[in-house]
């Protein structure tokens, strides 16, 4: 881990120098754009292309977490164990629809722009959370749940304060999962209109601009790297809590 | 179950073309509606109570079947009623919750149900010869994402085939890597510890820019490496592509391989090296076969995600269904967008079937009698 220590500050430094002064690299995009051709993306600022990337993912998942989360919570309480096997074959099934399927259905019905992408990143990103946080709302110690029931709480307090932490390590991973398909998604998104950073690559595809290409596939591809990274720290970190309190 | 099914009746059952949206019964004649409005009423009726896993598969089955026979008697009549040559019809969202709806009762009573790995195996047959019966038949010729087709039937099959090569071709190459690579990182930690975290990382770089990367840098091989642009090797087009689907693969086979081999029991390992086999003999005859359930999942991942990601080859002139439907959103043409997504959808969802009845024959001893 003495080689992240270093590498990951350099990435957000590197991350942030693409994004916010572009024209640094220039000397090294240069050979690879066209006779003439610019070689840094101009058409519109990195830095509100980036925002509204992230803002598409972070609102999408956010979504997806409350509504998967809330669905675990009802099919693993008494009421709605009916529904259980169902919205578990359902789960899975839905995973094997390619995101990018999923975004090219999602146009006939809503049109093109930031609605069909936000769509397909909820409804894809819904998937690993609400199988996560059933398989850890099911497979909690049951010496814990026992303890619970004997010190004489009740069923809400249970759920927030015994079930739902101790759960929670098992969710995050689930919403990371989530967050990493919905950054890639979100970057298919910009073929739907919507604003993301994909839209440099696309760019650069349409034109035969490598340096485009190079420089969004760059900022994208860090921006996944890093994100991912600081999940699964955050990961680390409570797993160590919840394993010592 | 049934409260979840209610709701959807009222608003499915009303219509069943876009553009000028149709009601369901008034898509032809009443002579030939009624039949199938029927079917499908009668086929919801039966899905209602629960509990009754065969009636409610019978009835999401009849439900099809009325569906499919509105869309077939629908189609012919409606283009007929309208005047222009360049009329299209096709199914619009009442079809669409009709159909989910139904799909979902069917694969209730089929979860319930529980069949074994090889009544699965028939199923999938049956509903694929079902699927390919009406497609050959005819019957939905009509319809606009078959005027669609018809329109581009060689580069169809082309694509098809494109597509298959990707995730097939890109899935055994990861497989001839991956597993030599997975039994060292199985034997030796250090190893493990170094190979695993860079798959996962290579893993997270999202597709488009994945693909976009590979451009340059195949770009840069070609260019500079005598013999490389002779077998195909190129900025873009398949070459980076497949690179890429590759590189994205490595992680579920060899992590699989690991987690898989890592799988066999203690007790049998040391039963082996009591019975003084070599450690290619343990590797071999026990913890490779018992390992196997593992490898394929890791195999399923892989070929599930490469269908899907094939399809953003289409945007780097890799070819595939991708093809269709980047060229369907860039003419905002939804039947085209269709004709690319909706056999990506079918052949992802049949490769993950097949590839889970596989894993279940896979596995030794189911685990009560163990």
């Amino acid at each position: 881990m003495k080689i992240g220590l270093i590498l990951r500050p350099l990435l957000v430094l590197l991350l942030l120098a693409l994004v916010l002064r572009p024209e640094w690299f220039l000397p090294l995009f240069a050979p690879l754009a066209p006779q003439g051709a610019p070689a840094i993306y101009a058409r519109s600022s990195l830095l509100s292309l980036s925002l509204s990337h992230l803002g598409l993912v972070a609102a999408a998942t956010l979504a997806a977490t409350l509504v998967a989360v809330s669905l675990a919570i009802f099919v693993t309480r008494p009421a709605g164990a009916a529904f259980r096997p169902l919205s578990r074959t359902i789960a899975n099934m839905g995973q094997t629809f390619p995101p990018v399927a999923v975004l090219a259905l999602a146009v006939p019905m809503l049109g093109f722009g930031a609605g069909p992408t936000l769509v397909a990143l909820f409804l894809y990103g819904l998937l690993p959370i609400f199988e996560n946080s059933v398989t850890a709302l099911t497979s909690l110690p049951p010496a814990a749940m026992e303890a619970a029931r004997g010190i004489g709480l009740n069923r809400w307090q249970r759920l927030l304060r015994v079930e739902l932490p101790l759960a929670f390590p098992v969710m995050l991973t689930g919403i990371r999962l989530s967050v990493v398909i919905a950054l890639g998604t979100a970057t298919i998104g910009s073929t739907v209109a919507a604003r993301t950073l994909g839209e440099v690559i696309i760019a650069g595809l349409l034109t035969n601009n490598t340096a485009f290409v190079l420089q969004g596939g760059l900022i994208v591809g860090l921006f996944a790297v890093l994100i991912y990274d600081a999940l699964i720290q955050i990961e680390a970190f409570l797993a160590k809590r919840t394993g010592a309190g | 179950m049934a409260a979840l099914l209610i709701p959807f009746m009222s608003i499915a059952a009303n219509r069943i073309v876009a553009g000028d949206s149709v009601l369901a019964w008034r898509v032809a004649s009443p002579v030939e509606t009624l039949p199938g409005v029927a079917a499908i009423v009668l086929g919801l009726a039966l899905g209602v109570p629960a509990g009754r896993h065969y009636l409610r598969l019978g009835g999401a089955l009849l439900g099809l079947g009325g569906l499919f026979w509105l869309l077939m008697q629908g189609a012919p009549a409606l283009l007929e009623g309208a005047d222009s040559a360049y009329a299209r019809v096709s199914p619009a969202m009442g079809f669409c919750c009709l159909l989910l709806v139904l799909t979902l009762m069917m694969t209730d009573a089929l979860t319930q149900m529980a069949p074994g790995p090889l009544a699965r195996a028939g199923l999938l047959a049956a509903v694929l010869c079902a699927l390919a019966a009406i497609l050959w038949s005819g019957a939905l010729a009509p319809l606009s994402i078959f005027q669609e087709y018809a329109s581009r039937q060689a580069q169809f099959a082309d694509a098809v085939l494109r597509h298959l090569a990707l995730a097939f071709g890109s899935l055994a190459t990861a497989a001839v890597i991956g597993f030599p690579l997975g039994i060292l990182c199985y034997r030796r930690a250090q190893l493990r510890g170094s190979v695993l975290p860079v798959l996962s990382l290579l893993q997270t770089i999202p597709s488009l820019a994945m693909f976009g990367l590979m451009i340059p840098l195949l770009g840069w091989v070609g260019d500079n490496l005598p013999g490389a642009q002779a077998i195909g090797i190129a900025g873009i087009g398949f070459a980076p592509a497949f690179l890429a689907l590759v590189l994205y693969s490595l992680l579920p086979v060899v992590g699989n391989t690991v987690a898989g081999l890592a799988s066999a029991p203690a007790a049998a390992r040391d039963a082996a090296r009591g019975m003084g086999m070599t450690s290619t003999q343990r590797l071999l005859r026990i913890e490779l076969p018992l390992g196997l359930p593992v490898i394929l999942t890791g195999l399923r991942i892989v070929l599930v995600q490469n269908i899907g990601l094939a399809v953003i080859a289409g945007l780097i002139g890799g070819g595939g269904l991708g093809t269709f439907v980047f060229q369907g959103l860039n003419q905002t043409a939804t039947d085209l967008i269709l004709l690319g997504a909706l056999p990506t959808v079918a052949l992802a969802l049949t490769s993950a079937i097949v590839m889970d009845i596989l894993v279940e024959l896979a596995k030794p001893i189911p685990k009560d009698t163990a």
